[in-house]
């Protein structure tokens, strides 16, 4: 059975319909990037995924679980998902242990001792225990987003959602952020990620999906997305995509 | 005009200060009765379905404009009229608290707003229900970035005490009053020396919370001025 | 439990309005040219440790850390003992004013350092003396920035004026809840009477709101100072 199903969803801001029905399937393990021109409803498709933004229409699982249910605690299965900001969005009252630790405490109920164990060994994951006891505004872009993949790490998630993770990030800082989340790929972990860096795309994607005007215009592995897509459209993204931002990596 | 009035003065200080220590547990009381619904206010102005949160709007707007004498008046003797005899003590703590809770709302409610919505998603995104990411996460960022309004509305309310005079507290300025009558020379001296416990303890009450600032202080989460 | 309301309360309650309205604006109007001194002595006087920058400042502590109740009676009661009568009228105003002036003191020195330094060195550059730039360039900056403190103040001196009559009840001190005291005592009717003065103040300071909110879009300058933050 496929981790994740999303079936035929849509969203309407005021006039503007922002997705026109989109379908997807994800296995775990799997690792899907998410490509396209802004504003075509990739962030909003992530969103939809965990409810943050409610869906007009449509239907989404997490293993057996509709998501998209009423009667379906959101709590729980938010709990089960884990997503990393564009602008990181660290509790700013928090240190960083703190912020990782909150939810093993107040969500997962876990005892302070254990759920501090926890989050040290997160943080040590992607390479921050030295800055446990730093506040989010003592801390570089760079180490913030890693501070949020660890916060979101901690809460043993069966998918994680990163929604342009990089995109708020001076250049030199991407790379560093980039690194934890190819070691997480390669880990097996299950993540969507919307981004624009190519070059984490074809090493580490094992399927990529182009979204333009609301709907999936084409999906498949980087090799076939790359070097003979199905769709003109995707290799004139491709291309013109891979030339503004390289191939970093 | 007699220099030696002022040294008059410092055998009436005790009984000045027994007129102040109410005017303090005035203090204390209207400010929390104040604080307790001044948050909860502010909470369903922001974040209860709209009909609730125009009716809480309604109610600071009302506490807002009315004079605060007017306010003591009106629940000293609107009370009893309507049979519920209280204290004017009572009477004092509840009308300048409810004002208090008006005013405190309003800051409040601008340090709520102030939070980027992205300190919600991000809770939420956790698991976190309303109420919890609201306590854990907006709350704590909230009240901090509220100490600077709210100390100005502590001095604010602590020279209010006096107006409870008014409705027959037995507070500082009455304690002045009495002396007053029995040495009308004294009535200046008197006055300034009312005017400069006020002082002293403004200035007190600012330290303190100066000092409760420096304590939670955190950075990143600068107060609004 | 049963309320009455008497018509007749209304035209004496109207004539309480009208001295509430005066006490206001003329110790608003004194206070601002009190307070507009002070402030630029604050901000001019010759900085931190000259005499006429520490008389201003003792001045504004001390009539912004002390209540208005303990100046007004101060004022009344105390004055006559070294031989200078006042009013009680009289007496409520100079407490108002000089308890709002300190007030505005600091509302008029926020102003005047909320305009960009590079004003005056732009005006001392073209040749303009230190009077000159502050006139003609300071202060028109100052008093548009100055509008939502001051607009505030006003707000608060309309309400504080209520505390007049506590000097006396005397014809002369008949503002609105003066005149309301007397209605109330008089007929035992204590929630009907307040609760009406409270709706009149209520109603007095919506109309001074929207007035006052009116004015400042009419002078605002685009880029000078941020949207008001409301009164």
């Amino acid at each position: 059975m496929a981790l994740l199903r999303v079936e035929d969803l849509h969203k309407r801001y005021g006039h503007e319909e922002v997705l026109k029905g989109v379908t997807l399937a994800q296995d775990a393990g799997e690792t899907k990037v998410v490509i396209g021109p802004s504003g075509t409803g990739k962030s909003t498709l992530l969103r939809c995924i965990n409810r943050l933004t409610e869906p007009d229409r449509g239907r989404v699982w997490l293993e057996d679980t509709e998501i998209t249910s009423r009667q379906t605690d959101i709590n729980r299965v938010r709990a089960k998902i884990g997503f990393v900001f564009q602008d990181f969005n660290l509790f700013t009252h928090l240190t960083a242990l703190d912020n990782v630790r909150l939810g093993l405490v107040r969500v997962r109920r876990m005892p302070r001792a254990a759920a501090t164990g926890r989050a040290m060994a997160e943080l040590e994951r992607v390479g921050l225990a030295a800055k446990a006891d730093a506040y989010p505004a003592q801390l570089s872009g760079g180490q913030q987003q890693r501070v949020s993949i660890a916060r979101a790490l901690a809460m043993d998630p069966r998918l994680i959602l990163f929604d342009e993770p990089t995109s708020a990030l001076d250049p030199e800082l991407i790379g560093e952020v980039l690194s934890v989340m190819i070691q997480l790929a390669r880990d097996g972990m299950t993540m969507i990620v919307v981004t624009h860096e190519m070059g984490f795309a074809r090493s580490v994607a094992d399927e990529i999906v182009f979204m333009e005007g609301g709907v999936i215009v084409e999906q498949g592995p980087p090799d076939k997305m790359f070097r003979s897509p199905e769709v003109p459209r995707t290799g004139e993204f491709l291309r013109k995509i891979s030339e503004l931002y390289g191939e970093s990596q | 005009m007699d220099l030696s009035v002022w040294t008059q003065v410092a055998p009436h200080v005790p009984v000045l200060l027994r007129g102040f220590v109410v005017n303090i547990q005035l203090l204390l009381g209207l400010i929390s009765l104040g604080l307790a619904v001044g948050v909860v206010t502010a909470l369903v102005e922001v974040y209860a379905p709209r009909p609730v949160g125009i009716a809480a709007s309604a109610y600071t707007w009302f506490f807002r404009g009315v004079p605060e004498i007017v306010l003591l008046f009106l629940f000293y003797f609107g009370l009893s009229q309507f049979g519920i005899p209280v204290s004017a003590f009572f009477a004092a703590v509840l009308a300048l608290g409810l004002r208090s809770s008006a005013y405190q709302a309003q800051i409040f409610r601008g340090a709520f707003q102030s939070i980027p919505h992205g300190q919600m998603m991000a809770a939420r995104a956790l698991g976190l229900g309303r109420l919890r990411s609201i306590v854990y996460v907006v709350l704590p960022q909230a009240l901090r970035l509220s100490l600077a309004g709210w100390s100005n509305e502590f001095s604010s309310v602590l020279k209010d005490t006096t107006l409870a005079w008014g409705i027959g507290v037995v507070e500082v300025m009455r304690q002045a009053s009495y002396i007053r009558a029995r040495n009308f020379t004294l009535t200046l001296p008197i006055y300034v020396t009312v005017a400069l416990m006020f002082l002293v303890l403004t200035y007190v009450g600012n330290l303190a919370i100066g000092l409760a600032e420096r304590r939670l202080r955190v950075p990143g989460l600068e107060g609004q001025r | 439990m049963n309320l009455v309301f008497d018509p007749a309360w209304l035209p004496r309650l109207g004539q309480g309005v009208s001295l509430t309205m005066q006490l206001t604006v003329y110790c608003m109007g004194l206070g601002a040219a009190l307070g507009a001194a002070l402030g630029l002595v604050r901000v001019y006087g010759g900085g931190r440790w000259s005499p006429l920058y520490w008389l201003a400042s003792v001045y504004i502590h001390f009539f912004r850390g002390t209540p208005l109740l303990v100046q007004l009676l101060g004022i009344y009661l105390g004055l006559p003992t070294v031989g200078i009568l006042v009013g009680p009228f009289l007496a409520g105003l100079l407490a108002m004013t000089l308890n709002t002036a300190a007030y505005q003191a600091e509302y008029f020195r926020g102003a005047i350092q909320s305009v960009k330094s590079g004003q005056m060195m732009a005006a001392r550059a073209v040749g303009m003396t230190r009077t000159q730039a502050i006139r003609h360039v300071i202060m028109p900056q100052a008093l548009r920035l100055i509008i939502p403190p001051w607009s505030n103040e006003l707000i608060y001196m309309l309400k504080y004026s209520s505390i007049v009559s506590m000097t006396a009840l005397r014809p002369e001190t008949m503002d609105l809840f003066g005149t309301a005291r007397s209605i109330a005592t008089r007929n035992f009717r204590y929630f009907e009477v307040y609760i009406l003065v409270a709706l009149f103040y209520l109603a007095m300071v919506l109309i001074l709101t929207v007035a006052l909110r009116w004015v400042e879009r009419r002078v605002r300058i685009p880029g000078l100072g941020t949207p008001s933050r409301g009164v």
